[in-house]
């Protein structure tokens, strides 16, 4: 073997090395959470866990439900308000507009997913949730705010990866369908919606796990209480909320809980993320 | 790398050496260069902040660094070296009693409401039963006929914990009730929802909100030092065995006369006693 | 029974109520940057920028947070370049598409899925405590590298992906190694691609508030080591707006970072652009 030889299978092998350092680190985060959290799962037990509805960690009492319906109402929130204007922008930025406009408005919709989420928070707070409170009713901090803002800090990954694959159905497609008389609504519905379904769904799947997994913004405007909200107006804690919320001042079994809190989001956000995988993997023949 | 350097990424290469380089000299001055950590409750660290100010001024040359984080996280901070003091506004558990405690300071708990509201005056007994959700409206206790928003602190917390222990007793604050994690959010949301009540630290009390006299008492200062007011509790630095000298050296100039007479001033009450 | 609709009607409606939910997330956007900029950008000024924050923020800059957000911004992309383009350069040319590749590229996703409270979390615990390296630049940095990674990989793979396969042949043809051609022709052709990705994860750590609070600290001190604790304007921006320090510098730090984020977007975007018209 010449030296040169070796110095390649040396850089191949340094290289291999380097590009496992995302699963790697993939592997020790996982590792570090589940080892701090899942002991006390365990211990207090895994249903009283899931499914109790205290949350008194002073008192030894660590039920999350409320935080999985918690996380489960602000998302789906941020979807129904997230979906349709993120797949609109999407479509008359493939199908009803002109090349320079679209030049022109994607970076700028992109730059939405730029501005840091505590500015996105702000936001609600002094103009959403005073809005809310005055002409709703109630305190303002709620399902409703949080659902509002979220939906708006998703739309660049909807918006995004939905013009992808939009982009990526053939153009044959489009030509044959308005070649055969379907106007290009009929053709975006019938056509180069179903074909791009998949990547569609992929950016929902994604949109929804950020919807989940966001933190700041969602403090400073749900309110936070540990209860399941009875309407849009309540106020509501998500996972991600109970952890930074009470994390300064939580010791031992309550800190433990905290971390439990995040293994549960961590498994969530792992099966979206499977799931998005899969769908948008299917697409690519 | 085989063959010589392309010009470019030489000039890289010593570029990114150079920047490694200059953060090993940062390295091995490290502890010398973090200066004094305090760290914990965040009641206590605005005050803390103003009073390593004032010392930094004082003492050129000595680095103090005052962090937020919690009780919780301050005193486990100081038990593991992350810190040289924790700063705590809740007394030690009794598994935390192995770590040295000081007294700096006595803060007062103050229940506030919204400026515009009309109460003036609460029992504990009202304020019981606003907190535990029993009374929910205004009207009851001769305000407006508006729901009460109730806003507390988050378990675990030094100032929920004085205001359980005080205030709530074996009582449970409610359940819907609006949870924030600091002093200053508890503040702003009652300075805007004109139906809130919350309690948060007598010194941090400004005129975006307005403090109710308890049990018939105002809550000032003078009314806390006659032991009128009775809504108190400490703020506590925590080191992990004997504070080190300039840990020490912190310390003593907290519990200096001067600076308690600065704590007075920043609204909290001072631990001399003459 | 189905209600005949002309076509062209129907496309004239759904294309009305399209552009219109186009226009309110544009407008969206422009209020939010128009409102923080108008409230913030009177408080910016030369002092506002160079000095210190006194009593917590409430008077005095925002200097110190500046730093903060550099040395720290810094460390992360010096740690997470590296890693990045080694991984994308390992993916795109010393292997074929195998289990191997799969398993790092579904890592690599899943990392980015990851919501920053977790990274803060994982810093927190690792980092901070179990290493002993407290509330700090290198903490924060870290835990920041690991955030920006997935960024950095899937960019710097797109783009060396696109450098035309002619280019390594020439090389090849030259006698070049496999790691001179990479080096010397791929690389240089697809830096502006790969700094697009670097800049894109220069923009998440500016931008990033939870995961640098339990780890980097919030101190309001110059950072003077790696292992001084630091505030970025985001945390300073969040306690300001949050406890009610005050609301004019909370609103002159968020001008600040609005237009950092908007500096960064377009100049990762010309790059992009730039790149694209030599390839593509």
């Amino acid at each position: 073997m010449t030296r040169l030889e070796r110095n390649e299978k040396l850089t191949r092998l340094a290289l291999l090395l380097v590009a496992f350092s995302a699963v790697s680190i993939l592997l020790v985060i996982t590792i570090f959470i589940f080892s701090e959290g899942t002991p006390v799962m365990f211990r207090y037990g895994l249903q009283k866990f899931l499914f109790g509805l205290d949350w008194f960690p002073l008192e030894k009492s660590y039920g999350l439900l409320p935080m999985i319906i918690g996380s489960l109402f602000v998302t789906a929130g941020a979807l129904i308000i997230g979906i349709p204007f993120g797949l609109a922008c999407a479509i008359v930025l493939t199908e009803f507009s002109s090349k320079r406009l679209r030049r022109l408005l994607k970076p700028i919709i992109e730059l939405l997913a730029g501005i840091p989420s505590v500015v996105y928070g702000f936001m609600g707070v002094v103009i959403l949730v005073p809005f809310i409170r005055d002409n709703l009713g109630g305190p303002g901090l709620s399902v409703l705010a949080a659902s509002i803002i979220l939906g708006i800090m998703i739309l660049p990954t909807v918006i995004s990866i939905s013009i992808d694959s939009l982009e990526a159905v053939p153009r044959s497609y489009r030509e044959g369908s308005i070649a055969l008389g379907a106007t290009r609504w009929q053709t975006t519905r019938m056509v180069m919606f179903p074909a791009a379904k998949s990547g569609i769904i992929a950016s929902i799947i994604l949109g929804m796990g950020r919807a989940i997994g966001e933190t700041m913004a969602v403090i400073m405007i749900a309110g936070n209480a540990a209860i399941i909200p009875r309407s849009l107006l309540d106020p509501v804690r998500t996972l991600t909320s109970n952890i930074a919320l009470e994390m300064g001042y939580a010791a031992g079994e309550h800190r433990e809980a905290l971390f439990a809190t995040g293994v549960i989001l961590f498994i969530i956000i792992m099966v979206l993320n499977t799931i998005a995988n899969l769908t948008s993997k299917r697409r690519t023949p | 790398m085989s063959g010589p350097l392309h010009p470019k990424s030489r000039y890289l290469f010593s570029l990114s050496l150079l920047v490694l380089l200059s953060f090993q000299g940062g390295c091995a001055r490290g502890s010398a260069q973090r200066g004094l950590v305090v760290a914990g409750s965040t009641s206590v660290q605005p005050f803390a902040d103003h009073w390593a100010e004032v010392y930094m001024k004082e003492n050129p040359g000595r680095v103090v660094n005052v962090q937020g984080g919690g009780s919780s996280a301050g005193i486990q901070a100081a038990r593991t070296g992350a810190a040289d003091i924790g700063m705590s506004s809740r007394e030690l558990k009794p598994e935390e009693k192995d770590l040295l405690e000081v007294i700096v300071a006595w803060d007062g708990l103050a229940i506030i409401v919204h400026p515009g509201n009309r109460i003036e005056e609460l029992s504990l007994e009202q304020v019981q039963n606003v907190f535990a959700g029993n009374i929910t409206n205004w009207a009851a206790l001769g305000g407006s006929n508006h729901l009460i928003t109730v806003v507390t602190r988050e378990e675990g917390s030094g100032t929920r914990g004085a205001f359980q222990e005080m205030v709530m007793k074996k009582n449970r604050v409610l359940r819907g009730a609006i949870v924030q994690d600091s002093n200053g959010t508890v503040r702003e949301i009652v300075a805007n929802d004109p139906q809130s009540i919350g309690y948060i630290s007598l010194g941090l009390v400004n005129q975006k909100v307005k403090a109710v006299r308890f049990d018939g008492v105002e809550a000032t200062f003078e009314n806390i030092e006659q032991k009128k007011y009775r809504l108190i509790r400490p703020f506590l630095f925590v080191t992990s065995g004997a504070p080190n000298a300039a840990a020490q050296e912190f310390i003593n100039f907290v519990l200096s006369r001067p600076t308690q007479e600065m704590v007075r001033h920043d609204g909290l009450i001072p631990v001399f006693k003459d | 029974m189905r209600i005949y609709v002309d076509p062209k009607i129907e496309q004239r409606f759904f294309r009305a109520v399209l552009w219109l939910f186009t226009g309110v997330t544009v407008f969206i956007l422009f209020f939010i940057i128009f409102y923080v900029l108008k409230r913030g950008l009177p408080v910016v000024s030369l002092g506002f920028l160079t000095k210190n924050p006194v009593e917590m923020g409430k008077a005095g800059g925002i200097f110190s947070t500046i730093v903060g957000t550099v040395a720290l911004t810094l460390l992360a992309i010096l740690i997470a370049t590296p890693l990045g383009v080694g991984s994308a350069i390992y993916l795109t040319e010393y292997t074929r598409e195998n289990w191997v590749t799969r398993v790092i590229r579904f890592g690599s996703e899943c990392l980015a899925g990851i919501p920053s409270i977790i990274f803060g979390l994982f810093g927190f615990i690792l980092f901070v405590t179990k290493l002993g390296l407290g509330w700090s630049l290198l903490s924060g940095g870290l835990t920041l590298a690991f955030m920006i990674l997935p960024t950095i990989i899937r960019t710097s793979e797109e783009a060396i992906q696109s450098v035309p396969y002619a280019y390594r042949e020439v090389s090849f043809s030259l006698g070049g190694t496999k790691w001179q051609t990479v080096t010397r022709v791929v690389l240089p052709s697809a830096l502006p691609g790969i700094a697009t990705g670097v800049i894109l994860g220069v923009g998440r750590s500016i931008g990033e508030t939870a995961a640098v609070i339990f780890t980097a600290g919030s101190s309001l001190h110059i950072p003077t080591s790696l292992f001084s604790s630091s505030r970025t304007m985001s945390v300073h921006f969040y306690i300001l707006a949050r406890e009610g320090i005050s609301m004019a510098n909370a609103y002159g730090t968020a001008a600040v970072l609005i237009i950092a984020i908007l500096i960064i977007n377009v100049l990762a975007y010309t790059l992009m652009n730039k790149f694209m018209r030599k390839y593509c």
